[in-house]
């Protein structure tokens, strides 16, 4: 196994670093140097390009249902629009507390990057809690009809999402304490959140402007 | 650059060499040479399964009636048969299998930019192969929905082996993303400073417009197969016309990721078939510029022209108008490459090995796959062959004759890379004879049996089909048989083949300068600069004349 982390350090190359000085300046073998911190992020860009081309997938598949296939008599595609209405300025107020967090982490004010970190979590909380609220107050159950097996399936795969999105916060929330693996030049686990949020943020933009305003 | 003395450099740093022992294989490595082969041989061992899948196939259509197994059974084998092919055999051996050990070489890196995410993408593939093949068993029934798994067909058969193929696809899926994402990043973000985009070797380009697909399209039936897993399970009626749903927006969600899988199963094998000819014709490549463009063009249109298959799907006009033109379009960037690949070879000092002979019979095979393709995207046609042994016949030509084919011209070419031994010439061409002859005869006659009307997909058939049918079985039975020379080929080779020596090839491009087998740094030196992985032939065939790889030869 040596070699194998020999190996998994010297693929930091591409920097233009001889690999012997990346080694001795990198503890930890698989980790990335801290110059290469965009690197990741450049992948996990790639992957949510890929995540919302899933999203993508759905909003065609609901929009053609919608524009060909009749739902049975009674039901309708009108949506009660308070709670989602609020859920949407809940997170975007997050996306912008997320953005303050950032900046702060970037000015070393790790303390002030906590609670602004704590406020967008609790905002995810809430917006999955409202959700649930919604959820049962909705006339219809999953297999009613295929408006609202679509709608499920969209809004559910999304909750999926600020979840995740909310554990990861919570993560990087404990990474802020003093001694943690977060500080103000690197913080890759803070910006790769903040990136994912925004994402999971923007969708829901889309899903609330084709799923309840359209 | 100067490359240090192997030997010194080996001794002064032990712990760098490859670590002995073939036991790597099996442990979660990290190195892409590793992985590489870790894919080639998970690959081929899925598809000597598939390959006997297809021998129940034809085994079964060899006399009209439905004598040697069930229907059922033959609908199981027949989507199992598709399934491990594309999924299991083709997409990870010509993306994860050769992308993996060739693209760090080719970008003058050491690695893969995600070493850790490369080896879960891996990691992944057994486990579903395993699951799918073991839904024959344990699920009492595999799933018996073709490779398309089209509803309401996949609703109505049983429920239990089709959950698992979903699952087992999704796996694939998520692993074939994963790759994706660390192609991009490779080619992207980790060439070696000083090497341009349009620089590197051809098989770069080809990885990248492939994963550009993979990225773009496999989600999509991810999502799709969520969908209808739901329908399975939880009975929501999305693609269920008994319940309100919609088959045809499974159709199109489906060919969206499915056409452009199918070139996400033919451009790796482009660029592969890029580097095997200029190196065994001594020429550069030919209109290397051209080549970059027609396979972005090949990207985008790939990602327009879904609906081709699905002319008798009730689509309407005015998307048989554009589907049909713009598939059509597909053939100019098709025919570009086809056309540098004849000047590449046209005036070469072209070297007959077994490499190159399975390479050019990728050409004449992929020609005519092509124009079959055009064909059918002719409406008026594809409603005639459409689901017919036309169709069976033009992918087979196509994804065999064309990918296959280069999957053993590049281990021809490779295998002295991989193992530091060269593959033997007679065995090799005893290979390519029982292959060339035993794919023709069993892929061509599928053209007449679908234009004369024999449907695909049926274990039973009009007595008049007989005839061709068992034309197409003897071609199946000789190629069951070419994979013996191969086996015997490649397994002796490993013991006790010619030495191969660093470079037999003469060849230019950066993963021949260096030992074979590599060292686990790819180079013990500096990563060598190759800008131009072509210079063949300016001093006829003695010196390599790339000035930065002088040292070397
Ligand atoms: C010039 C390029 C090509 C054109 C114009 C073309 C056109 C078509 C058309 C129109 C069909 C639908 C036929 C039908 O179902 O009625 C088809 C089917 C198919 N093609 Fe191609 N094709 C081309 C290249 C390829 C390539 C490169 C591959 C694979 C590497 C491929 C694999 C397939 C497969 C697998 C099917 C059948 C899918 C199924 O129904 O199971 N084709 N092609
Ligand atoms: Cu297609």
């Amino acid at each position: 196994m040596t070699s194998l982390s020999n190996l998994a350090d010297s693929n930091l190359s591409g920097s233009d670093l001889p690999d012997s000085e990346l080694t001795k300046s990198n503890p930890h073998p698989t980790d990335h140097a801290p110059s290469h911190g965009d690197f990741r992020l450049f992948g996990l860009a790639t992957f949510l390009v890929a995540d919302g081309m899933t999203f993508a997938g759905f909003f065609a598949a609901y929009l053609t249902f919608r524009a060909v296939n009749p739902l049975p008599e009674g039901s309708s595609y009108e949506l009660e629009l308070l709670l989602p209405t609020i859920n949407t300025l809940i997170l975007i107020v997050s996306s912008l507390t997320f953005h303050q967090a950032g900046k702060a982490c970037r000015a070393n004010q790790l303390a002030k990057a906590r609670t602004w970190l704590m406020v967008t979590g609790g905002l995810g909380v809430a917006f999955l809690a409202s959700q649930m609220v919604e959820y049962f107050s909705l006339p219809f159950g999953l297999t009613d009809n295929l408006f609202a097996s679509t709608f499920y399936a969209l809004t559910g795969f999304h909750g999926l999402h600020v979840t995740l999105g909310v554990i990861c916060i919570a993560i990087v929330t404990l990474q802020t304490r003093s001694n943690g693996r977060i500080t103000a030049t690197d913080h890759f686990g803070l910006e790769a959140a903040e990136l994912y949020w925004h994402f999971v943020d923007g969708i829901w933009v889309v899903l609330y402007g084709i799923l309840y305003l359209l | 650059m100067t490359l240090a003395n192997p030997s010194e450099l080996a001794q002064s740093h032990p712990g760098n060499l490859q670590p002995e022992g073939w036991l790597r294989y099996f442990s979660f490595s990290l190195d892409h040479k590793v992985i590489g082969i870790q894919y080639l041989v998970c690959g081929f061992i899925f598809y000597l399964i598939g390959g006997a899948l297809a021998g129940v196939i034809r085994t079964e259509l060899a006399s009209p009636m439905a004598d040697f197994v069930s229907r059922e059974t033959y609908n199981e084998v027949l989507t199992l048969h598709g399934t491990v092919m594309i999924f299991l055999w083709i997409v990870p051996v010509v993306n994860g299998g050769f992308g993996n050990y060739l693209i760090p070489f080719y970008v003058g890196a050491r690695d893969m930019a995600f070493p850790r995410l490369n080896a879960v993408a891996f990691w992944l593939i057994p486990p579903a192969g395993i699951l799918l093949i073991s839904s024959y068993f344990l699920a009492g029934a595999a799933a018996q929905s073709g490779w398309t798994a089209y509803p309401p067909l996949s609703l109505t058969t049983p429920a239990a082996g089709q959950v698992v193929w979903i699952l087992s696809v999704l796996l694939l899926g998520g692993s074939s993303i994963f790759g994706g994402i660390n192609f991009i990043a490779t080619i992207l973000k980790l060439r070696r400073p000083g090497l341009g985009l349009m620089q590197m070797p051809m098989y770069c380009w080809a990885m990248l417009g492939t994963s550009i697909l993979v990225v773009l399209s496999t989600p999509v039936l991810a999502g799709t197969l969520i969908m209808l897993s739901f329908d399975i399970i939880a009975h929501t009626g999305f693609f269920n016309p008994a319940l309100g749903g919609n088959v045809v927006v499974y159709q199109h969600l489906f060919w969206f990721y499915s056409h452009p899988a199918v070139y996400i199963m033919v451009l790796p094998a482009f660029g592969l078939v890029s580097e095997i000819l200029p190196i065994h014709a001594r020429k550069p490549l030919f209109g290397y510029v051209t080549m970059v463009y027609s396979i972005m063009a090949i990207v985008v249109l790939g990602l327009i022209v879904w609906a081709h298959h699905m002319f008798t799907s009730g689509t309407p006009p005015w998307m048989r108008l554009f589907f049909t033109i713009a598939t059509s379009f597909i053939a100019v960037p098709t025919g570009i490459k086809f056309f540098n690949w004849l000047a590449t070879l046209w005036g070469g000092k072209i070297a007959l090995n077994s490499a190159m002979l399975f390479a050019c019979a990728f050409i004449v095979n992929f020609v005519f796959g092509g124009i079959t393709g055009v064909a059918l995207a002719q409406v008026p046609f594809d409603i005639h062959v459409h689901d017919t042994y036309f169709v069976v016949g033009h992918f087979h030509y196509i994804v065999y004759g064309g990918t296959v084919f280069v999957v053993f011209a590049s281990l021809y070419h490779w295998y002295p890379k991989f193992t530091g031994r060269l593959l033997n010439e007679d065995l090799g061409r005893l290979h390519f004879l029982l292959t060339f002859i035993g794919f023709n005869l069993c892929f061509a006659p599928q053209h007449w049996l679908g234009l004369n009307g024999m449907p695909r997909r049926v274990a039973e058939y009009d007595p008049s089909f007989t005839t061709l049918n068992q034309v197409s079985s003897v071609g199946a039975l000789l190629m069951a048989i070419s994979t013996i020379p191969l086996l015997i080929n490649v397994v002796l080779t490993a013991f006790k083949g010619d030495i191969a020596g660093d470079n037999p090839w003469n060849a230019l491009t950066p993963e021949w300068l260096t030992s074979s087998p590599p060292p686990v740094e790819n180079w013990l030196g500096e990563a060598p600069l190759v800008t131009e992985p072509y210079g063949y032939g300016h001093t006829p065939d003695k010196e390599p004349s790339n000035p930065s790889v002088n040292q070397v030869a």
